[in-house]
């Protein structure tokens, strides 16, 4: 395995009373895509929102246990939450761009963080949609509203918008889920080469994406992690048999 | 198979003819009753609502002249309660929205203080601002600042659009946050996964959004309060006062309460008649036009809702 970027240990998650995640620890490698799979309501999204620390917004949730990333716990009291996620970006399952002008969704990130400069935001909102795969497809028209294109673009510009702050790790919580095939494609062309430079985290419901995308793969089920390996192992040769039935579709 | 017929035919048909017939009627009266009002205004004001009726002072005993100090005062008190009211408002639904949790006993405490306003008869609210304002803040102005003397210890347009305002607030309060939470969950999510504050979202993504739904809302609860008598009656309404106000604490003519002097005060109802009509008239275009401002916001969010979807 190459550097771990994330390491968790012991992770509990509680809804109330109800224990949602139980014990998970694993290491996330640095700069590779990591795909989360498993039946719905198995955990997988809330794992992921536990590592940017979304699920403090939720009320009356709780955790237990440690989420190191660079080898801090982002639980630490001393933790900036607000710097976290700027470290740490997320694109949604659904695509979320603001009711803004795609050139204001991307500088949206830049401009909270206190960036006047227009020559600077010029830039950025360029390398963004450059490195988001559809600068071409909206330089023409970068004061029109984002709601305006379709949603394998609006995705792409949420993409652009995450990468416009400059993150080191994308969550990316079934990105493609909402899109046809083409669009879909798109964006895992898209994963692949932004593995050269972020570690990726994938939620999935889809295998073969999990497959096509993933350097290593990892298997939820009823809150628990029930084994994680590289993605050729997992679904050639899975180690429990739980897993092996659900890659071939006998459950979930 | 057979399905059995409980009921025969005949009946069905005068059930269902009744139950059309029953609710086109009431639909009838309604629009029948909203022509009649605007029908009668339009008619008995029509040839009274000149250019001079709109821009001179009542002459005569109020039987000839214009109304230009009430449209005057209606407008000025109807920007002061604004002020007064929107901003408070908008505070106060941003917090129930956004900062207050659900089990939290203060925010309960906050929606059922908004509730029972929203319920008090406008009478009431005009008591209290006769208490609280006049008699109580004024009073202890007047002591504290101008040794006793008479100043804003009795009836002005500052208190009554206070007045006015308390009454207005509720309606601005539940409206605003209303369109508060038609903004969806995942866009303050998005803005928060790019590390944004609350504050930061709230000011760029949640207002922003919801702007014209706040808008209409506040039109339409300020349209309200333009109209109303009750509150501004012992608080700053005059019957009659020969210069507009010029500061805060002084008294001021008003459009509704202007058609109450003139229809139950005057000396010869029947000469005023045709005044009464036409500041009825202008009254309810003000109101309306307030309204029609709200229906087209309105209009433009509902469109832009189906071209995002």
């Amino acid at each position: 395995m190459k550097d771990s970027k994330v390491n968790v240990k012991d992770l509990s998650f509680y809804y109330g009373t109800n224990r949602a995640l139980k014990d998970i620890s694993m290491v996330i490698p640095e700069k590779q895509v990591t795909a989360f799979i498993g039946p719905s309501g198995c955990g997988k999204s809330t794992f992921l929102r536990t590592l940017n620390r979304m699920n403090d917004l939720i009320d009356n949730t709780r955790i237990e246990g440690e989420v190191m990333i660079d080898g801090v716990n982002i639980y630490d009291n001393n933790v900036d939450v607000v710097n976290l996620r700027k470290k740490v970006g997320m694109i949604f399952q659904k695509s979320n761009p603001f009711a803004k002008s795609i050139y204001d969704n991307i500088a949206y990130g830049p401009r909270i963080n206190g960036m006047k400069n227009n020559n600077e935001l010029d830039e950025i909102v360029e390398i963004s949609l450059k490195q988001a795969a559809i600068w071409d497809e909206v330089k023409d028209r970068l004061k029109m509203s984002a709601l305006s294109l379709s949603g394998g673009q609006q995705q792409r510009v949420c993409i652009a918008r995450t990468l416009a702050v400059n993150p080191e790790i994308i969550l990316m919580d079934e990105p493609a889920s909402a899109l046809d095939p083409i669009s879909t494609s798109k964006i895992e062309e898209l994963i692949h080469e932004l593995k050269k430079v972020y570690t990726i985290i994938i939620v999935t419901h889809n295998m073969q994406q999990a497959a096509r995308t993933s350097d290593y793969t990892a298997f939820f089920y009823l809150g628990e992690l029930v084994e994680m390996d590289k993605t050729k192992t997992i679904f050639t040769n899975p180690g429990k048999k739980q897993t092996e039935d659900y890659i071939s579709g006998r459950f979930g | 198979m057979k399905i059995k017929r409980k009921i025969p035919v005949s009946v069905r048909v005068v059930k269902d003819a009744v139950a059309t017939s029953l609710t086109g009627f009431t639909v009838l009266v309604i629009i029948a009753m909203i022509v009649s009002i605007l029908g009668i205004t339009i008619a008995g004001g029509w040839k009274s609502l000149t250019w001079e009726f709109l821009t001179q002072y009542p002459k005569d005993g109020m039987t000839r002249g214009g109304i230009f100090p009430a449209i005057f005062g209606t407008a000025l008190m109807t920007l002061i309660m604004t002020i007064a009211a929107v901003p408070f408002g908008v505070i106060t639904a941003v917090y129930l929205a956004e900062y207050a949790t659900e089990k939290s006993v203060f925010a309960k405490t906050i929606r059922f203080a908004v509730k029972t306003l929203a319920v008090v008869p406008s009478i009431i609210f005009g008591l209290f601002g006769l208490g609280f304002f006049i008699k109580f803040m004024g009073t202890n102005i007047d002591n504290a600042f101008f040794g006793g003397e008479l100043r804003w210890g009795q009836p002005n347009i500052l208190w009554a659009s206070l007045t006015m305002a308390l009454l207005t607030l509720p309606v601005v309060i539940v409206a605003v946050e209303e369109a508060i939470r038609t903004i969806p969950r995942d866009m303050r999510e998005a803005s928060m996964a790019l590390g944004a504050t609350k504050w930061q979202t709230i000011r760029n993504v949640v207002l922003p959004g919801s702007m014209t739904g706040i808008l209409t809302g506040t039109i339409l609860a300020i349209s309200r309060g333009a109209g109303e008598v009750a509150p501004i009656l012992f608080t700053g309404a005059a019957y009659y006062v020969a210069e507009l106000p010029v500061s805060l604490n002084q008294q001021f003519m008003s459009l509704g309460y202007h058609i109450y002097i003139m229809s139950t005060q005057s000396t010869n109802v029947d000469e005023t008649l045709p005044l009464q009509f036409a500041t009825t008239l202008v009254l309810l275009l003000l109101t309306f036009s307030l309204s029609l401002i709200a229906v087209i916001l309105r209009y433009r969010i509902r469109k832009k809702a189906i071209h995002s979807s």
